[in-house]
């Protein structure tokens, strides 16, 4: 019993440390990105934050597109299967987008960010530390939170809420695809009822979510990466772990933030 | 007064000793050499030097400022005037090498844009690489890359280099021509160099003072004449190469022995 005890209190220990050290990682990070501006910062920091954007953003697009319109078509599907039984095929119009705008949209694009940048911001830093060039920023009086993860974090902070807008975007238009293939409801009107579905209140909350996902995965992609010690393996295991922890984290987010807004929200 | 001034330095790992109450001056202007075997602590010694690590107890002064107690705007200043080459080079592998030693300008400094192009290129013509900037750093060659890390560690123009092996895993040729540049550097930058290295004919050939550290303290201090004239058991069988007889240590024969009667059980 001692011992049970003894390990869920370790495990509980382990992980508030983990907590912690991701809000003062974060608090470093809000501080130093001011370096990281345009105009305001230093343009080389800004330069290495617009390479980011590329990378998180532009790069994931294809990936988040194809992802986002199979789940539009299983959405739309499946809602249907469902609906036509109530004569409400229709509503399935209002299922994709409320459902993609509020939740889809910036979950799945969070995912894919996270298996795919979270998971390299990790293996970039873990490199960086095996390799000593952490330590070089540092005798060179560079702080590598400035350095190296200011403009990631930067990045992921304007590239996800993006993305998710691309997501929410592709899904509904294989919403549309759908309708059309099997009720032949043509695409401008279907238009129309997403437009009657969705509001301004829907749009902000999914933006809010992918702001806290990037904030979720840069950080931790980072921790991890920052948390590397030893060799090459060590690196091996901090990518996994990136992109486990973050991926967990999101979902819980997501959970806590749907609540707010479902508490917060008119019924 | 010495540029460099360690006291009673005490480093442990896990409770392990590590380094022995240390005590070192290094003056202005000379190159000391940090001597001895794989494991005796040089690196680590290196490592507080710069201030990436503190220490258990003791302390070291760097031109007056006591780097394990001061604050991180201090060592941030410390860190400006030391200039480090790392034994993997730790160059950035996303930048070229022109781009490696301008960070330090570029950061540092608000120096125009061709300026520091021109710096950059005067320091690394001063190490032989002035053709070679717009190259990545992993299409250099072992040598290059060592060559590469010194020019980034002086484009600041440091009071203080440190070189961390230097010539390891180069062909003696290389490693000659890198003990050359030392020479060259140091005649020419008048700077303070610290070099760690195993390497005897590398040792002698650029120090101007040898500090051999064996099991975490030092055995000898003293000039290149001192040392090869030392009778110190420990300076003699790292000069004269005699080997320590562990196949005959009481470890390995009793592991041995253990290992002859188990054979002999199963027969």
């Amino acid at each position: 019993m001692a011992n049970v005890l003894e390990s869920v209190g370790e495990k509980t220990i382990e992980h508030l440390d983990y907590v912690g050290s991701l809000n003062i990682q974060w608090w470093a990070t809000l501080r130093a990105m001011l370096h990281s501006l345009p105009f305001v910062g230093n343009r080389y920091r800004w330069r290495t934050a617009v390479r980011q954007m590329l990378e998180i953003g532009v790069d994931a697009m294809p990936m988040v597109s194809l992802m986002s319109i199979c789940t539009g078509f299983i959405f739309a599907m499946q809602g249907a299967s469902e609906l036509r039984r109530f004569g409400a095929l229709r509503y399935v119009v209002d299922l994709v987008a409320v459902g993609f705008t509020r939740e889809l949209g910036p979950l799945m694009t969070a995912i894919a960010v996270s298996g795919r940048s979270g998971s390299a911001f990790a293996a970039e830093i873990g490199t960086m530390k095996v390799t000593e060039e952490i330590d070089s920023l540092r005798v060179m009086a560079l702080e590598p939170i400035e350095f190296v993860l200011a403009p990631k974090y930067l990045a992921a902070l304007i590239a996800v809420p993006c993305l998710s807008v691309v997501a929410n975007v592709c899904g509904i238009l294989a919403g549309a695809l759908f309708m059309f293939f099997s009720i032949r409801l043509m695409p401008a009107l279907y238009l129309r009822y997403v437009f009657e579905a969705i509001d301004l209140r829907d749009v902000v909350m999914g933006l809010i979510k992918s702001v806290v996902f990037g904030t979720i995965i840069a950080q931790v992609g980072c921790l991890e990466g920052f948390r590397v010690h030893g060799g090459p393996d060590s690196v091996g295991r901090c990518t996994t772990s990136a992109v486990v922890k973050s991926t967990f984290l999101v979902i819980v987010a997501d959970a806590i933030f749907t609540a707010i807004f479902y508490f917060t929200g008119k019924h | 007064m010495p540029i460099i001034s360690v006291r009673d330095l005490v480093v442990e790992y896990d409770g392990r000793r590590v380094l022995n109450e240390l005590n070192l001056d290094i003056e202005r202007g000379e190159t000391m050499v940090l001597l001895g075997g794989s494991g005796c602590g040089k690196s680590t010694l290196l490592r507080q030097i710069i201030g990436l690590e503190r220490p258990k107890s003791g302390s070291i002064h760097v031109n007056g400022t006591d780097i394990t107690c001061c604050s991180k705007s201090e060592l941030r200043k410390v860190h400006r005037s030391i200039g480090v080459a790392f034994q993997s080079a730790a160059l950035f592998n996303s930048l070229s090498v022109e781009d490696n030693v301008a960070l330090p300008l570029r950061e540092h400094t608000r120096l125009a844009p061709s300026i520091i192009e021109l710096v950059v290129w005067i320091k690394l013509a001063a190490v032989g690489l002035g053709d070679h900037g717009k190259l990545l750093p992993q299409e250099l060659s072992g040598g290059m890359k060592k060559r590469a890390a010194v020019a980034r560690a002086i484009a600041l123009g440091p009071e203080i280099l440190v070189l961390d092996e230097p010539s390891a895993g180069l062909d003696p040729i290389v490693a000659a021509e890198l003990d050359e540049l030392i020479l060259l550097l140091k005649q020419t930058l008048g700077m303070t160099v610290i070099v760690v290295t195993h390497e005897l004919p590398s040792a002698f050939r650029i120090a101007d003072r040898i500090a051999m550290l064996y099991q975490g303290s030092f055995s000898s201090v003293g000039t290149k004449d001192q040392i090869k004239a030392s009778r110190n058991p420990r300076v003699r069988q790292f000069l004269d190469r005699i080997p320590e007889d562990i196949a005959k240590s009481s470890a390995v024969v009793a592991h041995f022995e253990k290992y002859l009667d188990s054979a002999e059980a199963y027969q």
